[in-house]
């Protein structure tokens, strides 16, 4: 498969599923039934919980035992939660977070 | 309605970071519309990720919408036809934050007031992606580490729910299950067993989370 052909089935795949948690619960639920209590349940904790899963998934590729430890992710995500504990301000905070990582990967580590 | 066109332009600019040009961030913004997910799917195109393991990174991830539309049922139900459609398929984060909360103003009829909240929060995402891709194309200077962004985003939304919500569990059980399972599995293979065990210690902890979350 070509590299056009894989990235365009990719993120059609992508449109799918994500079309696909839109529209269910209108087709599911849309005419007059209740959802059951173990989904209204899930619905309530899980986002914290995937978002948890997410920032994981990002630094997975970290290696805390071999140079850098780490180390500019480890300020990057710092600067990022101390900026937003601080200020609330979604942008600032990755904004700086993000050109701050850029500067210590391109120029001190 | 601002941050989706920064958000949008820092999108881009890690696309094209990649090889992909302002034409796929359109296209993409266009078709899938999710923020976060946008932001992983770079991932996923970039590292080559098999068809399965994106859909099911993809399901794990927009799984929140379903519960979206749940809590959308009966404003949106007496809107019909092509509007509708359209108001279900633009159920962002953003969008389900705004329509959810805001009031429409009395003099405006609810649904034109959704439909358009919906509609132009897209042309600021669709049109910051755009922005961002022709961007990335002329940026003078090194975008390494730009991918930053993405764990920037999710560090910032994990804070925030942090900071509104009382009880700290779920948020625990994400990042607990999910360091297990990387060190058990490694970085390419911990996010399905990660998502299972998340989803089963979840249902484990029911009774105590739900009588936590009824008061």
């Amino acid at each position: 498969m070509s590299e056009f052909a894989y990235s365009a089935v990719l993120v059609a795949v992508i449109v799918a599923v994500t079309q696909l948690t839109r529209f269910l619960p209108f087709l599911l639920f849309g005419g007059k039934k209740q959802p059951p209590k173990a989904v209204l349940y899930l619905g309530r904790v899980l986002p914290c919980a995937i978002m948890g899963m997410l920032v994981v998934y990002c630094l997975r590729n970290v290696t805390p035992l071999a140079a850098p430890y780490g180390i500019p992710e480890l300020i990057g995500v710092v600067l990022a939660v101390v900026l937003h504990v601080w200020k609330r301000n979604t942008l600032l905070s990755i904004g700086v977070s993000t050109v701050a990582y850029m500067v210590l990967v391109q120029a001190v580590f | 309605m601002a941050g989706y066109l920064v958000l949008g332009v820092g999108f881009g600019i890690l696309l094209q970071s990649k090889g992909y040009s302002f034409l796929w961030a359109g296209v993409m913004s266009l078709t899938i519309y999710a923020g976060s997910m946008q932001y992983v799917a770079v991932d996923l195109l970039s590292s080559g990720a098999a068809v399965l393991s994106a859909a099911l990174m993809t399901l794990v991830i927009n799984a929140r919408h379903l519960f979206y539309g749940l809590s959308m049922l009966e404003k949106y139900r007496d809107v019909k036809g092509i509007k509708k459609l359209y108001l279900i398929f633009s159920l962002t984060d953003e969008t389900y934050s705004l329509v959810c909360t805001a009031r429409p103003p009395e003099d405006v009829d609810p649904t034109a007031f959704y439909f358009w909240t919906s509609l132009l929060n897209q042309c600021y995402w669709v049109a910051g992606s755009v922005l961002g891709g022709l961007l990335g194309q002329v940026l003078p200077f090194d975008t390494t580490g730009v991918d930053f962004a993405m764990t920037a985003l999710f560090v910032v939304i994990f804070t925030d729910q942090w900071l509104t919500r009382k009880n700290h569990l779920p948020a625990l059980v994400g990042v607990g299950v999910s360091v297990v399972c990387l060190l058990l599995f490694g970085p390419d293979r911990f996010i399905i067993p990660a998502m299972v065990g998340i989803a089963l210690l979840l249902m484990l902890l029911r009774r105590q989370l739900e009588e936590v979350a009824e008061t």
